[in-house]
């Protein structure tokens, strides 16, 4: 791992937020150092929420949280095609059940107007039906938002992060933040393991430990409460069971047990809102998946349960406000809080970036553009999404394009090279599955996983033994065993 | 790329392709062609390396690469059957054109008369059970775990739990314990053994491994890699009994809870499937309801001896091979074969009529539940065609029964199986 003595900006927390702020500041002449304490870059609450990119009728007018959303969502319809994402504009439906309902979907619509959210219309229930015949009969009516989308949340991440390093930052992972030096009020460097990372400005975007960042450099401003959403993703066999975004009328805390399509032809459940107080705990339990079926099947009654093919659940960071925390320390100028983002932060984070952006500029970071910064990340190609001609020309190229892998998503060996060998390649057996899908069809990996691990294993060039699931002690494999495997050619 | 032409496509090289190869070509099939997406010919049976493998086709306890390596040698042998491997079959059209891609021949277009299915299955994972807990790293199918182990040398754990009591994690608790692991115990929800009682006694009773009937995993411990899992009880209604809840510690839980036929290409091509058992609605030729597509082994339902697997692979490689050549009796009429009371699957699900003279059909079923002296009974609207008294029946093993087709009028409605308690009504 290469040593970094200094940089212009450190960016705590490679999750979305902290790779749309690299990416964003990437477009200026600056050192810039991604910090992220795992293996991988989102690995946080940007592998497990709900992947939709929100229309912005949620948030009250005023706060940080209804002009990103807006903005975000906006800014994501340019960076589509810019960064390669994979984004479905599904639109999405707030169903009502009661008058109650009806009555929050109300305020909902004229929120959303004052947020500046275009096309909202308001259904009657034989619309909802038709658009979606599968909701449950009693439903009422609904909200219609047609700018609301799916996206992969790991792949925008991937996406931010790896243009940010082709246009010059530096990522660091397994790297903590160990401790932020602060001199006379104002941030002088980051410790981390490798050393002391000198700097005048560092972006907190450490997720549901923004908290104990701020710490580091003596600010106790604000608290991050992780509240715990599970969830569960289903087979593509039932992908058309819904065409857009459902939501129920949304609660106090939350907007509700959803479900969804997901960007790669799955559909999912969830989440459930608990807060917890450990802020590793992503256990997904019992309860937490009874909840989430339960609320579900008041949106779609037949719920296809035995197509289910994995669950997990994930942490929201949560302000006491409610809102997005950004600004500046006051404890350690020059250290910019990119805290309490919770949902939309996913659709509001280029939003975000542009904020930070301007926050550091204020604090006095001189930005100054780069001339040959390009903004756009290279196709790569999918081969399952393919046509036979592109196929058979690419196994041409390169025959790794010919050994199918992954069964279930159709991903082939090359795909998975390319994957560990990209700017912020994958390095763990899971990252290859947030990369290239690899594993996570309705097998999960029981053909492809040890296969995934050798190729790991060589692309590395570590031992077998080496080669880990996820996080850092996550090795898949003890020792090799004694003697020669080979099976003999005779019986 | 030039498009090749054969009489009966082969899709999959594991003991059903291997033997419907070589059933096709006695049968008449000229050109004979085997699609293996992995490295070499045997399927599963490779990384099988215990023993009890052919004792009904060879007389014989082979290992599953001993078994496989018969077959092996014999497709090898013939010059009228062209192997490909590390052939992914992609797409299989109506018309029966197949496209399949490898990384030395590129993509591979072919057209057969007749196609056969033999795809084997694939495991159910933690997900299709929804077991609670954290996703460390420790947690893999037995067959997998099977393949590391036997195939490629590395252990997946030393302190092991295995969930479900299936063929293959009652082998592995063996597996394990003779590579040095300490396996402490084989939980499972049932208040029975899903494996064959062979493989109980001489995988478990025979190391003292624990078996725990009617109990299930509750939670999986360890935020990176498996620390442990607290196990439960379950009750008739398998909830979990309030109160029976224990931890086992272990670095690694292995899943035996089921086997799913791969039908992922027969599903694409809108082949009519059986929900129970999961693989395509079958005739006693092993057609599926797509004329000239037959289907072989694990595919149509997930057999427990590699003997039977191999036994519907020769039906459908002969009924191909008739096809290919014109020569199957066209099907003027279907009978359906139901599974009715204590009775789950049967295969074929139907018999198509005409029948060819002294022709014999052989059902395949599973028990609904474990009986001790019970009566299979498989009838038609016009008369018993079989009435057998069972001392033991076990869902993880196979029943099976030839029924004569003479006795079958083409008026009888349909065919009826069921397993009774001899005190109820059973002779």
């Amino acid at each position: 791992m290469s040593t970094i003595s200094k940089a212009d900006v450190v960016v705590i927390g490679g999750g979305i937020v902290g790779a749309a702020v690299a990416r964003e500041l990437s477009r200026y002449q600056l050192d810039i150092v991604l910090l992220e304490a795992e293996t991988d870059i989102a690995m946080g609450t940007s592998k497990a929420n709900s992947a939709i990119l929100h229309a912005g009728f949620d948030a009250k007018p005023t706060c940080w949280k209804a002009r990103l959303n807006v903005l975000g969502n906006a800014l994501y319809r340019q960076l589509q095609d810019e960064l390669k994402l994979h984004i479905g504009w599904t639109g999405s439906l707030v169903v009502a059940k009661d008058p109650v309902d009806m009555a929050v979907l109300e305020e909902l619509l004229v929120r959303g107007q004052q947020n500046g959210v275009n096309g909202l219309a308001l259904l009657g229930r034989d619309e909802v039906l038709a658009r979606e015949p599968n909701l449950a009969s009693d439903i009422t009516g609904a909200l219609w938002a047609p700018t609301a989308g799916i996206i992969c949340p790991f792949g925008a991440t991937f996406a931010f992060a790896e243009n940010a390093i082709r246009n010059g930052a530096t990522l660091l992972r397994e790297t903590p933040a160990l401790d932020i030096v602060v001199e006379n009020g104002r941030v002088a460097g980051v410790r981390t393991p490798q050393g002391v990372i000198n700097t005048k400005f560092v972006v907190n975007a450490a997720g549901v430990r923004a908290d104990d960042i701020a710490r580091l450099a003596g600010d106790e401003s604000f608290t991050i409460q992780a509240r715990k959403g599970e969830y569960i993703l289903f087979d593509r066999s039932v992908r058309n069971l819904v065409n857009s975004v459902i939501f129920p009328a949304p609660s106090k805390i939350s907007k509700g047990i959803l479900i969804a399509p997901t960007v790669h032809g799955n559909l999912f459940i969830g989440p459930d809102a608990q807060n917890i107080d450990d802020k590793t705990d992503i256990a997904a339990t019992g309860n937490g998946m009874d909840r989430v079926i339960t609320g579900a099947r008041r949106l779609v009654p037949n719920l296809p349960l035995q197509a289910a093919i994995t669950q997990f659940s994930g942490l929201r960071a949560t302000a006491e406000d409610g809102d997005f925390i950004l600004r500046e320390s006051e404890a350690a100028r020059g250290l910019v809080h990119a805290a309490g983002i919770q949902s939309p932060g996913l659709t509001a984070a280029p939003a975000i970036a542009q904020v930070v952006s301007a926050l550091l500029k204020e604090a006095g970071l001189k930005l100054s553009e780069k001339r040959d910064f390009n903004p756009a990340n290279p196709l790569k190609p999918a081969f399952q999404e393919l046509s036979w001609e592109q196929r058979s020309s690419l196994i041409a190229s390169n025959p790794l394009y010919g050994r199918v892998i992954c069964r279930c998503e159709t991903v082939t060996e090359a795909e998975i090279v390319a994957a560990i060998h990209s700017p912020c390649g994958a390095r763990t057996v899971d990252g290859v599955k947030r990369r290239v899908r690899a594993g996570s069809g309705r097998c999960q990996g029981g053909f492809c996983g040890p296969r995934v691990t050798a190729i790991l294993a060589r692309e590395l060039n570590i031992p077998m033994t080496e080669v880990r699931k996820d996080s850092i002690d996550s090795r898949l494999f003890f020792d090799k065993l004694p003697g020669n495997c080979e099976v003999p050619a005779h019986e | 790329m030039n498009k090749q032409f054969f009489d009966v496509a082969i899709i999959g090289g594991g003991p059903a392709g291997l033997a419907a190869a070589l059933s096709a070509r006695k049968a008449g099939a000229k050109q004979v062609v085997i699609l293996e997406r992995d490295v070499e010919l045997g399927g599963i049976l490779q990384q099988c390396i215990h023993n009890g493998f052919g004792l009904h086709r060879f007389q014989e306890e082979l290992t599953g690469p001993g078994y496989a390596g018969r077959f092996v040698r014999m497709v090898r042998a013939d010059t009228g059957i062209t192997v490909y491997t590390e052939a992914m079959v992609l797409e299989v059209a109506k018309d029966k054109t197949i496209w399949a891609v490898s990384p030395t021949l590129g993509l591979i277009q072919l057209s057969a008369r007749a196609v056969i299915f033999a795809m084997g299955c694939r495991e159910r994972t933690r997900g299709a059970i929804r077991i609670p807990g954290y996703r460390p790293a420790g947690v893999f199918t037995a067959g997998a775990a099977q393949r590391m182990v036997n195939m490629e040398g590395f252990l997946p754990g030393k302190n092991i739990v295995i969930l479900g009591s299936g063929d293959i994690g009652l082998i592995m608790a063996r597996r394990m314990t003779l590579e040095g692991a300490k396996v402490q115990a084989v939980v499972e929800l049932m208040p029975f053994s899903n494996g064959l009682t062979r493989n109980v006694v001489q995988c478990l009773e025979d190391f003292a491994i624990p078996l725990h009937l009617s109990h299930t995993i509750t939670f999986v411990h360890g935020r990176e890699r498996v620390t442990g899992v607290s196990v439960a009880a379950v009750d008739a209604n398998r909830c979990i009994v309030p109160g029976s809840e224990f931890y086992l510690p272990c670095d690694c839980l292995l899943l035996s809870v089921g086997l799913i036929p791969e039908n992922e290409l027969s599903r694409a091509m809108d082949i009519c499937l059986d929900g129970l058992t999961n693989g395509p609605v079958v005739d006693q030729y092993r057609q599926t309801c797509v004329s000239g597509f037959f289907a072989a082994g694990n595919v149509v339902h997930v057999h427990d001896l590699v003997d039977f697997v191999s036994e519907e692979g020769d039906i459908a490689g002969r009924s191909a091979a008739l096809f290919a050549n014109g020569e199957l009796p066209l099907e003027k009429q279907y009978i359906n074969v139901k599974a009715e009371t204590g009775i789950r699957t049967v295969v074929p699900q139907r018999i198509s009529l005409p029948t060819a003279a002294g022709e014999k059909v052989r059902l395949f079923m599973r028990a609904q539940e474990p009986l001790t002296r019970s009566t299979l009974t498989i009838t038609t609207t016009a008369g018993k065609l079989v009435e057998r008294k069972l001392p033991v029946a076990k869902p993880g093993e196979m029943i099976v029964a030839d029924i004569s087709t003479e006795k079958i009028s083409p008026d009888s409605q349909e065919i009826i199986v069921t397993l009774l308690p001899q005190s109820l009504g059973g002779a």
